[in-house]
């Protein structure tokens, strides 16, 4: 009977969770009149939402520009912050320990304090309504920065010295040697980097008005706030829709690995 | 080479390897400017230098500019005006940032308590022997990894007066209807529920990594006495799982200050700027009225006290720990 309860409550749960997904679903693939209501299925199929989405908003461009950046600053975020990393746990030079306090401080600085003197300052470059700014201040990160250099100093330094003496450089001990050996470490920080570049709306909010250069996310978000949807609630949802997929879908495949991941972030926040 | 061999060969250079880096960090304490062993180490310096650069140009001069902008009245088009303590007079006297901190006081008051007692009770409940926890787990923790938009958008619809699926599950029960979105007494409330719904998932996996930390024979020793299961509950798992307790305080405060997504998608802040939110308030002066000075005071007030709650939080955890 215990039991019986245990798994009654933990079900519910999921479905309070996992419903209102499969709810969405359903009322973008049928008819306006029909969406109020629990049961998500239907008898008048119809894709006309999402002919719709596609015809009114470049999507798809939304879409691309949103893994086009993700892609680039993840690879940025890994490339950099392991660099720096191995060089504050693996090598030895004066003000170094400088360096990962620095690093240590930036963290403490609150984002609201810079936003707009960082926006200012796109103006300036001439960056507004370009990729640069969505690309370029994201492109290092003193959070993995600091995770690479707790994770390397766990390495033992003897692999180190024995590729030394072989004449590796340090460059390529780090992508030959280290690298292999801290794929932990490099998967935590490109999930976290990529879904909080995915997921961001309001800096791209702040510096992109061209609806070519609109991140996916950015998109979604004018298209439901603005009039182009006439108010249409599966049109809406079926933009939602679509910016949510590409995530669940990943998400499916590498669920542990994401939920261990951000689960981390936290911890050391 | 037979494969033993082989073996017997790499652990032989691996003890070698080894014997050379105890010579080298011993010659590193005995002559540590060396510049013979240190020379190779200064590419530290060519690794760390974009980095720097970095963070002195996207971090630093918006940082110091910050402090420039707070006592300018400024367009971004026009020159710069110096007003003093002008956009910091504005600010104390401003109904409408008191007005935003406000929500998001009473946003947290709603918030932090579901958010606790909910994650915490999931996790008691999966830290059990449960089949399909895994299961259980990526289904509660799906909301945190869809986006925001997605999130806020299909809570619009379910909490639409007429046709919303809470609304209508309230009718089911004989309960009347709810303006979630346009009654200003329920539309903090309603973002609350909201990102309660986001974020718990996330806050379970938290609790279940603190709660297997818990030893066992804690429990154990607790049943031979005769305790409770609340006794155990409040006399052991709760003060166990204290740090695990603040840190969800702190992340939880701190989504609290940054709303902005929410309110800006859901309501924009209204209705009666109910749910305006710091950030909401601080992109308005920006981005409406142009008023960069103005914004970056918001900015910097908003800074200011999400640095003051998180130390109180930790002088709080720490006396609570003694």
């Amino acid at each position: 009977m215990k039991r019986f309860l245990l798994y009654l409550v933990l079900t519910i749960g999921a479905l309070m969770f996992l419903y209102p997904f499969v709810w969405m679903l359903g009322a973008t693939l049928k008819p306006e009149l029909e969406i109020a209501g629990f049961n998500p299925l239907s008898t008048h199929f119809t894709l006309e939402n999402y002919r719709f989405v596609f015809q009114k908003i470049p999507i798809i461009r939304g879409f691309a520009n949103s893994l086009l950046v993700s892609i680039l600053v993840t690879t940025s975020v890994v490339l950099f912050g392991s660099m720096v990393g191995y060089a504050l746990s693996r090598l030895y030079f004066p003000g170094r320990e400088l360096i990962f306090n620095l690093a240590l401080a930036t963290m403490m600085i609150p984002a609201q304090l810079t936003l707009i003197p960082l926006y200012t300052m796109m103006v300036r470059f001439g960056w507004v309504n370009s990729y640069l700014a969505l690309i370029v201040p994201a492109m290092m990160s003193s959070y993995a920065v600091l995770l690479f250099r707790q994770f390397f100093l766990s390495i033992p330094q003897s692999l180190i010295e024995a590729a030394r003496l072989d004449g590796c450089s340090d460059l390529r001990i780090l992508f030959t040697i280290v690298y292999p050996l801290s794929k932990p470490a490099i998967m935590t920080v490109a999930i976290l980097t990529f879904m909080g570049v995915w997921n961001d709306v309001l800096w791209p909010l702040m510096v992109i008005r061209n609806p070519k250069l609109m991140t996916m996310p950015l998109m979604v978000t004018l298209f439901a706030v603005g009039g182009q949807a006439e108010a249409h609630l599966g049109v809406i949802l079926a933009a939602a829709m679509l910016l949510a997929l590409p995530v669940i879908v990943a998400y499916i495949f590498i669920q542990r690995h994401l939920i261990e991941s951000i689960a981390s972030s936290g911890m050391k926040n | 080479m037979q494969p033993g061999e082989a073996n017997k060969f790499s652990m032989f250079s691996r003890a070698l390897a080894a014997q050379r880096t105890r010579l080298h960090s011993l010659a590193k304490v005995l002559r540590p400017n060396d510049s013979a062993t240190d020379q190779r180490d200064r590419v530290g310096y060519l690794m760390v230098l974009p980095y720097l650069f970095h963070i002195a140009v996207f971090l630093g001069y918006p940082l110091a500019f910050a402090f420039v902008l707070i006592f300018h009245r400024w367009n971004i088009y026009t020159p710069m005006k110096w007003v003093g303590l002008g956009n910091i007079k504005l600010l104390l006297t401003d109904p409408l940032i008191w007005r935003a901190l406000f929500n998001t006081l009473y946003f947290l008051l709603i918030h932090i308590p579901l958010q606790l007692v909910l994650a915490l009770g999931l996790a008691q409940l999966l830290n059990q022997t449960v089949r399909g926890r895994a299961f259980f787990r990526a289904s509660y923790f799906m909301p945190v990894v869809v986006s925001g938009v997605v999130v806020t958008i299909l809570w619009q619809q379910m909490y639409a007066t007429e046709t919303g699926l809470i609304n209508l599950l309230l009718q089911r029960f004989g309960l009347p209807k709810i303006g979630w979105l346009t009654d200003r007494r329920y539309a903090m409330p309603a973002i609350a529920i909201m990102a309660t719904w986001k974020n718990v998932g996330l806050y379970v996996v938290l609790f279940l990594v603190g709660l297997q930390g818990i030893p066992a024979d804690l429990y154990e020793a607790a049943e031979l006495d005769g305790a409770s299961a609340w006794q155990k509950f409040r006399l052991i798992t709760v003060p166990m799982l204290n740090p695990t307790i603040m840190l969800v305080l702190l992340l939880s405060t701190i989504g609290g200050f940054s709303l902005f997504i929410e309110p800006y998608v859901m309501t924009g802040g209204g209705p009666v700027n109910s749910t305006l939110s710091g950030i909401l308030y601080l992109y308005k002066q920006a981005f409406f009225f142009s008023k960069m000075g103005y914004a970056t005071t918001i900015g910097f007030f908003w800074a200011m006290i999400i640095f003051v709650v998180v130390l109180l939080q930790r002088r709080f955890a720490e006396t609570e720990a003694v």
